[in-house]
């Protein structure tokens, strides 16, 4: 046991919180997210030509870095605290997930090679417009045409899915419920049948889309695994995700806490720095143990997610760690923005100040994949209902 | 970043697990799960006999060095060892105090004559300690010591006058380490001694405080002309702040894995319930389950990044370590509020007239204890606000 960064991994994150405080400050991301693509390509050039991010935890055969997820962890904390608008998350964490989890070795051998070299970003699409994340919310279909596969459906907060280049969507046999009859599909979003639209949302520094299949037909050599098996990898995928999105809201916890002590201690009323004062203090003191108690969750996550992709004794755990990090790291971060908005006082509320910045991200972000609730009650079926069916 | 055990490590599991589970029987049966906070007041003298029953299998001071009577455990053998011994539901310790607090402080800083004095009953659990700190008037304000020690020249002793107040244990004790002013003209933390003395004598009198729960593990200790004798000052006089506060950074050693895991078997008790009753069909009690346990289990792992020293390099208190008192505090608090809850208006029902309380409603009630002692949560706010976050330091009050 040893639950610590190494001198490596400190590395790796101390690099990317420079190279992000230089790339990614406020006027970068405003500038980005004032876009419908939502990021910059010269800067996202950048980071997959001279950081090779994007290639983080993809293995080495693939032509990645071969790191963990505990280093994929540490990385999106950073991106978090800066706000960095990028298809890293989409392309990284949802797509580059799928490919490891649910690819064949030519599929894997095929994309993962040109996500490495920078060439290609992806996302997934699962959910057709539920606050359900997990197979339920899965509408689209899938039938046999041919060698191939006919789809139809809808999907909805699609992440990056206006701009992406390969769309991964999960889809289900016609007239199967639950985690039935789901299968992967492989789609280049140039495919005849597939049409896109940027959603505009609140948060603007991640751009969601829907996207339509409309008789899309596919060759057989989209489909990821077997057919209608799909859930299984699916499921273990999403939680992955989950997982690094719960970074990302750790990330913008410690960013507020810091903005918001450096401000209440310049800020200045009754001849006194607010942050002297008790009822500051504990607001603060607040802040930093739900930072400090999400970051604990993200880290026991991240090293049961590192067994969940290479084998080990805790990989059974991941469904129970991403819940764990999720609704704990979710209503952590939508706390600690309210708290922050509140004690920056009447500039908070201002669109020149960053704050709003991080509590719409806050809330974006505990609703995509899952918030607390849902993922509470996911908890709650692990420890409430397994024993009454033995 | 690991934290899976080694197989040396899980051997050494199988270890006190099957050692306990050959010794935890017989007369012993009866201590499962009893004598933990909230429950110090039960059966004491049979819990004295496990403490030496403990000693004789080498269980007692584990992570002490070989060369004080200890095993030498590592870090993680002592995580292990406080996790099986609480997963086995062993009872609360009579001697943890010796072993936790009072022990370090003299292996720490202590001569060698107390060390060989003081430390081979802790190991063998046949001499028991308590803690004398707080005072009427010294409560979140611990400095502000009244009670007095003077050096009698003539017969070469400390004499101790004064009161402490909250002392777990100290009718069973042997001895107590107290804090008191030995320059009757100083203020606040300099000029404070720390002193072992011996309990059984006529100068201290021990007088139980009956607290909500109805029992009395708390005390409040009268020191009128009590002695000590001159080599049992640990420091020189006026050191005794830095002592004292040396010792309060043992307290948030490794036991607090095992008191999470005695979290856990409230909290598997609190699920039993509710599966048992129906409450575990409830919405909003599924919520709060959920995130009692989620918070349980990232409480776990907030203590491995505490073990595992991952900041502090300035010296200071690591971030997740400030915040640990105020966030198992507070989660305690709330498991007692759900435990009743999840009973409903069985939560009332009284196990024995006239206020026999069973395990979930003392732990209730005890519960609002662990939001006070050892720093209360607005205390606690001050402390990291200020040392974890560089906030500005409360202005000292001017009352006389």
């Amino acid at each position: 046991m040893e639950f610590a960064f190494t001198e490596e991994q400190e590395m790796i994150r101390d690099t990317a919180a420079s190279f992000l405080a230089e790339v990614s400050d406020s006027a970068a991301v405003r500038r980005a997210m004032g876009t419908e693509q939502g990021y910059e390509p010269e800067l996202w050039g950048r980071i997959c030509s001279e950081m090779y991010w994007q290639a983080i935890h993809i293995p080495e055969a693939y032509g990645g870095m071969g790191l963990g997820y505990v280093e994929l962890v540490a990385m999106m904390e950073q991106m978090g605290r800066s706000l960095l608008c990028s298809p890293f998350f989409s392309t990284v964490c949802l797509a580059g997930n799928t490919l490891r989890v649910a690819g064949s070795e030519a599929q894997q051998a095929h994309w993962l090679a040109q996500l490495c070299e920078g060439t290609l970003t992806a996302t997934l699409a699962f959910n057709g417009g539920s606050s359900r994340w997990d197979a339920e919310s899965i509408t689209a279909t899938w039938r046999h045409e041919g060698d191939g596969y006919m789809l139809d459906g809808d999907y909805r907060y699609v992440i990056d899915g206006h701009t992406a280049d390969l769309l991964i969507v999960a889809a289900r046999a016609e007239g199967t419920t639950d985690d039935e009859g789901i299968s992967l599909f492989l789609l280049p979003a140039a495919t005849s049948g597939v049409s896109r639209q940027w959603l505009a949302t609140m948060d603007q520094a991640r751009k969601q889309a829907a996207v339509q299949l409309n008789g899309v037909s596919l060759t057989a050599d989209a489909l990821m695994g077997e057919p209608g098996q799909g859930w299984t990898s699916l499921s273990k995928i999403i939680d992955l995700a989950t997982i690094a999105l719960a970074a990302e809201q750790v990330g913008g916890c410690q960013q507020l806490l810091d903005m918001t002590v450096a401000y209440t201690s310049e800020r200045v009323q009754f001849n006194r720095t607010i942050a002297s004062y008790q009822a500051v203090k504990h607001k603060a003191a607040d802040m930093m143990l739900q930072t400090e108690v999400a970051r604990s969750a993200i880290y026991y996550a991240a090293c049961v997610a590192q067994e969940a992709l290479e084998g080990g004794p805790l990989a059974g755990e991941l469904r129970e760690a991403a819940s764990v990090a999720k609704s704990y790291c979710s209503d952590a971060y939508f706390a600690v923005a309210g708290d922050a908005l509140q004690l920056f006082g009447g500039v908070g509320f201002t669109w020149e100040y960053d704050v709003h910045l991080y509590f719409k991200r806050a809330k974006s972000s505990e609703h995509l994949l899952g918030n607390g609730v849902f993922h509470r009650e996911r908890l709650a079926r692990m420890l409430l209902d397994k024993g009454e069916e033995s | 970043m690991k934290l899976s055990f080694s197989p040396e490590d899980e051997q050494f599991r199988q270890e006190i697990a099957s050692w306990l589970q050959v010794n935890l029987t017989g007369e012993f049966e009866k201590l499962r799960f009893r004598g933990g906070p909230g429950d110090e007041h039960t059966f004491p003298e049979e819990r004295k006999v496990w403490e030496q029953k403990l000693a004789e299998g080498g269980w007692t001071c584990v992570g002490w060095s070989k060369e004080y009577g200890g095993r030498g455990c590592s870090i993680e053998q002592q995580v292990i060892f406080f996790e099986e011994y609480a997963r086995a539901g062993a009872p609360g310790r009579v001697g943890h105090i010796g072993e936790g607090l009072a022990g370090p402080t003299v292996i720490a800083f202590g001569t060698q004559e107390q060390k060989k004095k003081y430390l081979p009953g802790i190991v063998a659990g046949t001499e028991l300690w308590c803690q004398g700190y707080s005072e009427p008037s010294a409560g979140s304000d611990l400095a502000n010591v009244k009670t007095k020690a003077r050096f009698d020249e003539e017969h070469n002793k400390w004499i101790i006058n004064g009161q402490k107040v909250w002392t777990s244990l100290a009718h069973e004790s042997d001895y107590c380490f107290v804090i008191a002013r030995t320059d009757p003209d100083s203020l606040a933390h300099r000029g404070l001694g720390f002193f072992l003395i011996k309990m059984d004598q006529p100068g201290i009198e021990v007088r139980p405080i009956e607290q909500i729960t109805g029992t009395s593990e708390f005390n409040e200790v009268f020191f009128d002309e009590a002695q000590c004798e001159a080599d049992d000052i640990v420091g020189a006089p006026g050191e005794g702040w830095k002592v004292a506060m040396g010792l309060l950074g043992f307290e948030r050693g490794v036991s607090t894995l095992g008191q999470q895991m005695q979290f856990q078997n409230e909290l598997d008790e609190v699920i039993r319930v509710a599966k048992s009753n129906g409450a575990a069909q409830d919405p909003a009690i599924r919520q709060r389950i959920a995130q009692t346990h989620a918070e349980l289990k990232i409480m776990r792992y907030n203590s491995m990044r505490i073990l595992s020293g991952q900041s502090g390099s300035d010296g200071g208190l690591q971030k997740e370590a400030l915040i640990y008192k105020l966030f198992w505090s507070t989660w305690h608090r709330s498991l007692g509020e759900l435990a009743m809850d999840v009973l409903g208006p069985e939560c009332e029902i009284l196990e024995d007239a006239p206020y026999g309380l069973s395990r979930l409603q003392s732990m209730y009630l005890f519960v609002r204890a662990d939001t006070i002692y050892g720093g209360t949560n607005q205390i606690q706010r001050n402390i990291i606000a200020e040392r974890g976050l560089g906030m500005p330091k409360e202005p000292k009050g001017a009352v006389k």
